[in-house]
């Protein structure tokens, strides 16, 4: 049986190995025009472990930034996933501390939207560990491979491959919002402030996702919690009556 | 890059650990109130609307349309096909044909 968990989620996790395949190997090249050898680029993807501050922080490294800024903004971009963990925690099978701190490590967007909406009431661990050790073998070879050989594929199919992320992310997303209108609401409120901090350029990335999710999973919990007491009470008049 | 860029390495990966492992690791077995609990149950759902939009539009540097196409390929297979993978693997399939012409 665990074993099987294990394997679900080595499947249930494909479709971020086949994502982080193209944005890896970028990764990797362009950690090799930056200036990095093979061993620094796959050791901060293989410590690291975190799409976009690698990507930053190769900007930030070639522009010969203070090293302690390029930690400080790893931070911020990473902040959200803080939020993550504590919604993954909810749907997490109850396990030792050591075992969770493990797979911890391997939360990222993509790996934390493929758990957060699997149907089952309790994730069991080794499927959590499933999902993660292949979406981050994909990370870490690829980045490998992208160092050594660079982005040597058809550039239309790379390009093509870019979407690879959000494809997912709708595929998730979808069957979650059939016929349901909260779920729906959530995702649209997110999007639309998302897009209002991006278009202003009132917040950087990593605080906007942050900042919209939140505001959204409030604003919908506060309304659902109000829709809930008018129910309530209307059935006590009723009931009352 | 000298041994900076190692201890660079080693503050990047705590900073990045440790909000990913502080909540699943320190609220095992606690109870959340209601209100806290009923929250982050939204968050899922929340964060994939902004993790898709806007960033899905700009997937392909000065191409708004490559975005476009994406992001209406990607919802008609998901409305379509209840399966992760044949929304993944048809959109990269339609954006690839739209990148060869």
């Amino acid at each position: 049986m665990t074993n099987n968990s294990f394997v679900q989620g080595l499947k249930a996790g494909t479709s971020i190995a086949i994502g982080y395949f193209p944005i890896a190997l970028t990764f990797g090249l362009l950690a090799k025009t930056s200036g990095l050898s093979i061993m620094e680029a796959t050791a901060m993807s293989i410590f690291v472990y975190a799409g976009a501050a690698q990507y930053i922080s190769l900007t930030l490294i070639s522009k010969g930034v203070d090293p302690i800024l390029i930690v400080l903004n790893t931070f911020v971009v990473n902040i959200r996933h803080f939020l993550m963990t504590a919604a993954l925690n909810e749907k997490m099978q109850s396990d030792k501390k050591w075992l969770k701190g493990m797979y911890a490590f391997g939360i990222t967007d993509e790996s934390f939207s493929v758990l957060a909406t699997q149907k089952q009431d309790k994730i069991r661990t080794p499927f959590a560990f499933g999902v993660v050790l292949i979406a981050y073998l994909s990370w870490v070879v690829f980045t490998a491979i992208g160092h050594v050989i660079g982005a040597n594929l058809p550039a239309f199919l790379l390009a093509a491959m870019s979407i690879a992320l959000y494809a997912m992310f709708v595929g998730l997303l979808v069957p979650s919002m059939r016929g349901n209108r909260k779920v729906v609401m959530l995702a649209l409120i997110a999007a639309i402030i998302n897009g209002i901090f991006y278009w202003t350029q009132l917040l950087s990335t990593g605080w906007s996702i942050l900042v919209a999710t939140l505001a959204s999973s409030i604003f919908i919990e506060i309304i659902y919690a109000r829709k809930k007491n008018v129910r309530h009470s209307k059935q006590s008049e009723r009931s009352l009556s | 890059m000298g041994s900076w860029y190692w201890w660079t390495l080693l503050g990047m990966a705590l900073v990045t650990y440790i909000p990913r492992a502080f909540p699943l690791t320190f609220l095992e077995g606690k109870e959340l109130p209601p209100v806290i609990s009923g929250v982050l149950r939204n968050i899922p759902y929340a964060v994939l609307g902004a993790l898709i939009f806007p960033a899905i539009l700009y997937v392909q540097e000065g191409n708004l349309i490559f975005g476009v196409i994406g992001i209406i390929t990607a919802f008609a297979l998901a409305f379509l096909f209840s399966n992760v993978m044949v929304v993944v693997l048809g959109t990269i399939g339609v954006l690839a044909v739209y990148s060869l012409f």
